[in-house]
C-alpha cells in the first residue's frame, strides 16, 4: 500500500471523525434541503399535477443549494487552524489529499441527501420511476457538485465574506447538472429510457474526478500564499 | 530572425515597453476602428437590402452578431492570457486579461440586449429561454465572477492568480455549458455565416457584417490597451519609469 494511499484513508478517516464530534452541524444541510421544498408547494400550489412537474427541478435546485451552503465549510476550519498549510507542506501531492476531503464531506452531506429525496419526492408526489431516477441521478451528481463547487470553495477560503461570492463562481458551472439531471427525472416519469442522461453525467463525473482536484490544489496554494 | 521576434516579445512584456509601443499603436487602431465602423454602418443599414421575412428589423444583426463574437473571443483570448500568465509569470498577461474582463461583460450584455430587442418582433417576447441567449447569459455570469472574485481580493498577485484560475475552469466548462444548453433547448436560427462553403446569407449583408465585426475587434483592441496602460500606471506607480514619466 502507497504513503499516498494511507494518506487518503487517514484524511477521510479524520474528516469523517471531526463530522462526527460535531453531529449536531450534520443535520443543518438536510433540514435545509427539506425547508426549502417544503416552500414551493406553500408558494406556487399545492396541486398535485403541477408539483409533479416542478418535483424534479425543485429536489434538485434544494439539493443543488444546500450541497453549495454546506460546502462552503470544507475547507473553512482547516484554513483557520493552519491544519490546511501542513496539507500544502506534506509531501503526499495535494490534488489526492483534496479528493480524500470531498470524499468525506460528500459522506456526511451528500449520502444522507440521497436518503432524503425520496420522501421529499412524495411531498411532491413524485411517480416511482421519478424516485429511481432522481435516486440515481443524485447518486452520480452529487459528488460531481462537490468536486466542481471545491474549486469555487478553495479559491474563496481566505476572503473574510466568501460566502456569497463562492455562489456566483459555482451556480454557473453547475447549470449542466441540473439540466441533465432534472431531464432524467422528467423523461423517467413520462416512462422512457434515461441511459442518454446517465452517460453523460457519468462521463462529467469521471471528468470532474480526474481534473477537479488539480484545480483545487492549484486554487488552495494560492489562497494560502 | 526568430531571435530579434523574441527580443521583441521580451520587450513588450516588460511595463515600460508596452506602456510606450501601445502609445504609439493605440491612435492607428482607433483610425482602424473608425473607418470599419462608419463603412460597415453605411452598408449595413442603407445598402443591404431588406429582408424578404424579416423587412428591417433584422439589421440589428449588425451589431448583435459581433457583439457575440467579441463575447465569446475576449473569454478565449482572456483564457489565452491566464495561461500565459500561470505558466511565465508574465505580469502584463494578467493587466490585460484584468482589463478585459469589463469590456467582455460588456460585449455579452450587448449580444443580450441587441437580441432581446430582435426577439420581441420575430418571437413576440422580449425574453425566450432559447439555448443560445440562456448560454449568452451563462457566460455574463461567468464574466461577473470573475469581476467579483478579482475585486474581491485585495492582494494584486493573489488576485492575478486567483482569476487565472477562475477562467481556466471557465473556458473548460463553457463548451460543456453550452452543448447542454444547446441540447436541452433551442428555438434560435442556425448558424449562417460559419457554414463556409455555402454562406446561406447574401454578400450584401455579409459584407457589412464582416466589416462591423472587424470594427468591434479594433475597438476592443483599442480600448483595451487603453485600459491597460492606466492599470499599469497604477501598479507601476512606485516604480522608476513612471515617476519619469510623470516628471517627479
Amino acid at each position: 500500500m502507497s504513503s499516498g494511499w494511507q494518506a487518503f484513508i487517514a484524511l477521510v478517516k479524520r474528516d469523517l471523525l471531526l463530522a462526527f464530534r460535531h453531529r449536531g452541524e450534520l443535520l443543518n444541510p438536510l433540514l435545509f434541503f427539506m425547508m426549502v421544498v417544503t416552500l414551493f408547494p406553500l408558494g406556487v400550489s399545492p396541486e398535485s399535477s403541477l408539483l409533479r412537474t416542478m418535483a424534479p427541478g425543485v429536489i434538485w435546485i434544494a439539493a443543488l443549494l444546500a450541497g453549495l451552503f454546506s460546502l462552503e465549510s470544507i475547507f473553512r476550519s482547516d484554513f483557520d487552524d493552519g491544519a490546511l498549510e501542513q496539507m500544502v507542506l506534506s509531501p503526499h501531492p495535494l490534488s489526492l489529499l483534496v479528493l480524500a476531503k470531498v470524499l468525506a464531506h460528500w459522506l456526511v452531506t451528500g449520502l444522507p441527501m440521497l436518503l432524503m429525496a425520496p420522501l421529499l419526492g412524495m411531498f411532491l408526489s413524485l411517480p416511482a420511476p421519478g424516485l429511481v431516477a432522481m435516486e440515481l441521478t443524485l447518486l452520480i451528481g452529487t459528488p460531481l457538485l462537490s468536486l466542481v463547487g471545491s474549486i469555487g470553495v478553495a479559491l474563496t477560503v481566505g476572503l473574510r465574506r466568501g460566502g456569497v461570492l463562492l455562489t456566483l463562481l459555482v451556480l454557473p458551472l453547475y447549470i449542466p447538472v441540473l439540466i441533465f439531471s432534472t431531464n432524467a427525472v422528467s423523461v423517467a416519469v413520462a416512462g422512457l429510457p434515461i441511459d442518454g442522461q446517465v452517460y453523460f453525467l457519468l462521463a462529467l463525473l469521471a471528468l470532474a474526478i480526474t481534473l477537479a482536484p488539480f484545480a483545487t490544489a492549484a486554487a488552495l496554494r494560492i489562497s494560502l500564499s | 530572425m526568430w531571435n530579434m521576434i523574441w527580443l521583441f516579445f521580451h520587450k513588450l512584456a516588460s511595463p515600460k515597453h508596452f506602456y510606450r509601443i501601445s502609445g504609439l499603436l493605440i491612435p492607428w487602431l482607433a483610425a482602424i476602428t473608425a473607418i470599419l465602423l462608419v463603412l460597415g454602418l453605411y452598408l449595413g443599414l442603407f445598402v443591404a437590402p431588406p429582408d424578404y421575412q424579416q423587412g428591417e428589423s433584422y439589421r440589428i444583426i449588425f451589431v448583435h452578431v459581433p457583439s457575440a463574437w467579441m463575447s465569446m473571443f475576449i473569454y478565449t483570448f482572456m483564457a489565452v492570457l491566464s495561461a500565459i500568465y500561470l505558466i511565465w509569470n508574465i505580469k502584463l498577461a494578467d493587466v490585460m486579461a484584468r482589463s478585459s474582463a469589463v469590456l467582455g461583460a460588456s460585449f455579452t450584455l450587448l449580444a443580450l440586449a441587441t437580441g432581446s430587442l430582435w426577439g420581441k418582433p420575430m418571437w413576440g417576447a422580449w425574453w425566450v429561454w432559447d439555448a443560445r441567449l440562456t448560454s449568452e447569459l451563462i457566460l455574463l455570469f461567468l464574466y461577473m465572477g470573475y469581476i467579483a472574485l478579482v475585486m474581491a481580493i485585495e492582494d494584486v498577485r493573489t488576485a492575478a492568480r486567483a482569476g487565472a484560475v477562475l477562467i481556466l475552469v471557465g473556458v473548460v466548462n463553457i463548451p460543456i455549458i453550452h452543448y447542454s444548453v444547446e441540447w436541452w433547448n433551442t428555438l434560435h436560427q442556425g448558424p449562417t455565416v460559419t457554414k463556409l462553403d455555402k454562406p446561406s446569407i447574401h454578400l450584401s449583408m455579409l459584407v457589412p457584417l464582416l466589416l462591423m465585426a472587424g470594427a468591434f475587434q479594433f475597438y476592443y483592441f483599442t480600448v483595451v490597451l487603453m485600459r491597460a496602460r492606466a492599470e499599469l500606471l497604477d501598479r507601476e506607480r512606485r516604480s522608476e519609469w513612471v515617476r519619469e514619466l510623470m516628471g517627479r
